[in-house]
């Protein structure tokens, strides 16, 4: 019997355990897949949003101000990958200027710290590679680029280490009330719990319909995404909104934390929640729209495409309420979810404890998180560490400068990395230029070793991605 | 100071060593990331090197081996499983083992000899879903030669590089069903040899002027879908041919690895390699580079040619023997995409000067021409010419003398 049962490791159910963790409860997250992270928190823009977005005096509004506000000292304790770089909203017209206005106005009524608006010489200035047609902009100092697949990682991972339980590749079928709250039918059996979490991400409408009336629809909305190489992230330094207009949102394009280039998304509705293809008009159509904020990217240097679902859902805004006694939906957490998470996460323990949970502190709760990153460590501390360690002297990943002992480290953590793509998001090992064509068949080594598997049971990502299929 | 560090171990590496040592430089340090010296011939083990070099067939191993026993008692220093993470403008090397630790070696002379790496998917952007079983050709070829495993039982190849070509051949011997090489250029990008020895041998269909439009499978590959090219390389509706298959191997092309040598401030050319003067000097004086790392070859037996002019090169630089200021440019003209070198600077010793280069399409019976300010310097016949066969002149330096420029054009 828990107290609380967690759907989902995305980074809203990892914020939620996160939060939950500080205090003396038994709780619990089960994920679908093999590792957390795996939907939309892994396949997003990867920007800490200011706030100026959301509908002044929405959940959404309050939820991401203080996301953001939060994220720089919980990435700091929780050693994520963070840069606050501000966020430039850019007008090409004058009709945008005046939707430029409207949103200073917003921002400052959501309460976003440090919002101006900035005129053409600044603008050009602060950003010399955009083209001519960049009239003025929103500048908003307090946004940000984050590592969002670590940011929900480090969360859980303090998480596990306080206790609370993670069953991976654990699918929810079905849910049934008891006598003290839930039973939650997995395929791995079922779970009972006083209180359960909804945070199943584009699965949370159908989580949602097992145990509540049907009262909003999740609406899988498709962007696709462009990363290029660090020449090109060197070419801008904050993250380039445009101006939302009739036609659409806009593309971004930003630096992102890891020093790459961002380039994306679109929004196309598809009928498939798990649906992350990318296809050749999308990507086009992407190129032509950053078009618009600047000529300077070389596509030469792309590296990769990717596409990632949002949850987004008939109600507009957050879907954060009980559906039934017991049952608490954080539902539909789309855009700015990965800002609002942690916030949210703390919300929802605020929820909880009115509808009487009690909160006691959690004796002996230990929080943060360190990481060993090889390559921004001094001459010195890498010695001194290769001489504790030989393992990080031994380079694997040559393009992100990714050692042996990262990696080992990275499977020996409180969710320890069992496949390659795993051990990618822990370390960076394979995210460079040559996309693991090296560092690949070493990985796979290595974790066949440290998990004491054969190379052939070495996944690249979800369960079922053999890599290896007979040996000779 | 140390006199000479070559960077990389691979077959450039182990030829500037050799060469240089043979000029007399006693004080080499030959850099090298994998446990063994080598470089990617140790995964090719299949035969045709040599051939120009020794004048007889080796495998890729047995090539390398040649060099490592010429590099036997000459005292060639090697740091192998060492990976260099840093050139300084000031020729100082970063690197980092777990034997040394961290170390920053400087020397009078350097070779970068780093080779080259696979263009992956995400560089070329083919659509669809992200399962297992897409491979660059070279990864799976480590994974088979090096390690003994299969990495798949239904092959589909993008691209029609000699690293595709020669592993539909392997793959094929080793029990896996090869369906197709798709290549989306009308012609082929690998060598003839390769064509009749690795597909043509195994019935293995070459579908010219085509590319792959979409990957399938949620976990691992199911399926990719291929479709007929316009003159524009675009898709044309209509055409779509589906594969079951579980595997996609990538040919797509090789890049030059440069990350060293851009951190040193050297100027890179079209290769993506660094532009160098016949003696294979770059930009940055002192800092040598051949092989693959300045532009992509076909032959082993090239490589080390060039490799022994840059190791050579670096004796005379570290001897004091300094070439001549005046340098004549080398530029390109009709269908020729690219030289090396770029520069060709007044020699002594060299009556002659070697330029290597690739055109942009297939020609039958043309002449190359190297124009000089007024005429023709000289012309050179050739039956059949094609992008993925480089090219190589040697012009009298005689012919240069009068000359600030001159271009290498091809007269259909």
């Amino acid at each position: 019997m828990y107290d609380v049962l967690i759907i989902g490791c995305g980074v809203v159910g990892a914020a939620a355990a996160y939060a939950l963790s500080r205090y003396d409860l038994r709780v619990a997250v089960i994920e679908k897949e093999n590792d957390v992270a795996m939907g939309a928190s892994r396949a997003n823009s990867a920007i800490i949003h200011a706030g100026f977005d959301p509908e002044e005096g929405t959940l959404d509004a309050l939820l991401n101000v203080r996301g953001c506000a939060m994220a720089e000292e919980l990435c700091r304790r929780l050693d994520v990958p963070y840069k606050k770089n501000g966020s430039l909203v850019i007008s090409f017209s004058p009709e945008e200027d005046a939707a430029i206005d409207r949103l200073y106005a917003r921002g400052v009524a959501n309460g976003v710290p440090g919002l101006r608006v900035v005129g053409y010489d600044e603008l050009h200035e602060m950003e010399p590679n955009l083209t001519p047609d960049a009239r003025k902009a929103l500048y908003a100092p307090s946004a940000g680029i984050v590592s969002p697949w670590d940011y929900a990682l480090a969360m859980a991972e303090v998480a596990v280490r306080n206790g609370t339980g993670l069953f991976l590749e654990t699918e929810v079928t079905g849910a049934k009330k008891s006598e003290e709250g839930w039973i939650i039918r997995t395929n791995r059996g079922d779970l009972e719990a006083r209180y359960v979490v909804n945070c199943a991400g584009v699965h949370s409408g159908e989580v949602h319909d097992m145990a509540c009336p049907h009262t909003f629809d999740i609406i899988p909305c498709k962007g696709q995404y462009f990363l290029l190489d660090k020449s090109e992230g060197a070419k801008f330094t904050h993250t380039l909104f445009q101006c939302p207009s009739k036609v659409g949102k806009g593309v971004l394009v930003s630096p992102t934390v890891h020093g790459n280039l961002i380039v994306g998304p679109d929004a196309v509705n598809v009928p498939d929640p798990d649906d992350t293809s990318t296809t050749a008009q999308q990507l086009a159509f992407i190129k032509r729209a950053a078009a618009k904020t600047t000529s300077a990217v070389d596509y030469r240097a792309q590296i990769r495409n990717f596409a990632g679902v949002r949850a987004n859902n008939s109600a507009g805004g957050f879907i954060i309420s009980f559906g039934e006694k017991g049952w608490l939906d954080a539902a539909g957490i789309k855009s700015p979810g990965l800002t609002a998470a942690p916030a949210i996460g703390e919300y929802l323990a605020e929820l909880l404890e009115k509808d009487g949970l009690a909160l006691n502190p959690r004796a002996g709760f230990v929080d943060g998180r360190k990481v060993v990153r090889f390559k921004e460590l001094s001459s010195e501390e890498k010695n001194s560490l290769i001489a504790r360690d030989p393992r990080y002297g031994r380079v694997i990943c040559r393009c992100e400068t990714v050692t042996e002992g990262e990696i080992v480290a990275s499977t020996r953590t409180e969710i320890p990395a069992r496949t390659v793509d795993g051990v990618k998001r822990r370390t960076n090992a394979g995210m460079g230029r040559c996309q693991g064509g090296f560092c690949g068949p070493r990985v796979v080594e290595i974790l066949a070793r440290e998990s004491g598997v054969e190379m052939k049971d070495v996944l690249k990502d979800k369960t079922g991605s053999y890599i290896l299929s007979e040996k000779l | 100071m140390r006199d000479l560090i070559i960077i990389g171990g691979g077959p450039a590496g182990l030829a500037a060593a050799y060469a240089a040592y043979e000029k007399g430089v006693r004080d080499i340090l030959i850099i090298e990331r994998d446990a063994k010296l080598g470089g990617i011939l140790n995964q090719c083990i299949h035969n045709g090197f040599g051939l120009h070099r020794f004048g007889e067939e080796l495998s890729g191993p047995e090539y390398a081996g040649r060099y490592i026993a010429m590099l036997k008692d000459t005292g060639v220093e090697v740091y192998s499983d060492t990976m260099v993470l840093e050139l300084r403008p000031d020729r100082t090397v970063c690197a980092v083992s777990a034997a040394r630790g961290y170390v920053e070696l400087q020397a009078k002379a350097i070779v970068l000899a780093m080779g080259c790496r696979e263009r992956t998917r995400g560089a070329i952007s083919i659509p669809g879903k992200r399962p297992s079983g897409v491979f660059t050709a070279g990864a799976a070829q480590r994974y088979l030669n090096m390690e003994g495993w299969l990495c798949g039982k239904r092959v589909v190849i993008l691209g029609s590089g000699d690293i595709g070509l020669i592993m539909a051949r392997r793959m094929t011997l080793e029990g896996a069903k090869v369906l197709a090489c798709v290549e989306v250029m009308p012609y082929s990008g690998g060598l003839n040899r390769n064509i009749v020895q690795c597909l043509h041998d195994f019935d293995i269909p070459l579908y010219l002027s085509h590319t792959v439009t979409d990957i399938r499978g949620d976990k691992r590959l199911t399926g990719v879908t291929v479709m007929k090219v316009d003159d524009r390389r675009m898709p044309i509706p209509g055409t779509e041919m589906d594969f079951d298959c579980d595997t996609l191997l990538l040919s797509v092309g090789l890049i030059p690895e440069n990350e060293l040598t851009r951190q040193a401030g050297i100027t890179i050319s079209k290769t993506n390699g660094p532009v160098v003067f016949d003696n294979m000097e770059t930009s940055l004086p002192g800092v040598f580079a051949c092989g693959n790392v300045v532009h992509v070859h076909d032959l082993v037996d090239f490589v080390s040619e060039e490799a022994a002019r840059a190791g050579s090169a670096a004796a005379d630089r570290i001897f004091g023997k300094l070439p001549g200021e005046s340098a004549v440019s080398v530029l390109t003209g009709n269908a020729v995409s690219y030289t090396v070198p770029q520069y060709i600077r007044d020699s002594e010793n060299e009556k002659a000067v070697s330029v290597s280069f690739r055109v942009n399409k297939v020609m039958e019976n043309v002449t190359i021409e190297v124009q000089g300010k007024e005429k023709t310097l000289c012309s050179y016949k050739r039956a059949h010419m094609a992008p993925g066969e480089m090219e190589k002149i040697v012009i009298p330096r005689v012919l240069l003398k009068n000359e600030t420029a001159v271009t290498v054009a091809i007269k259909e």
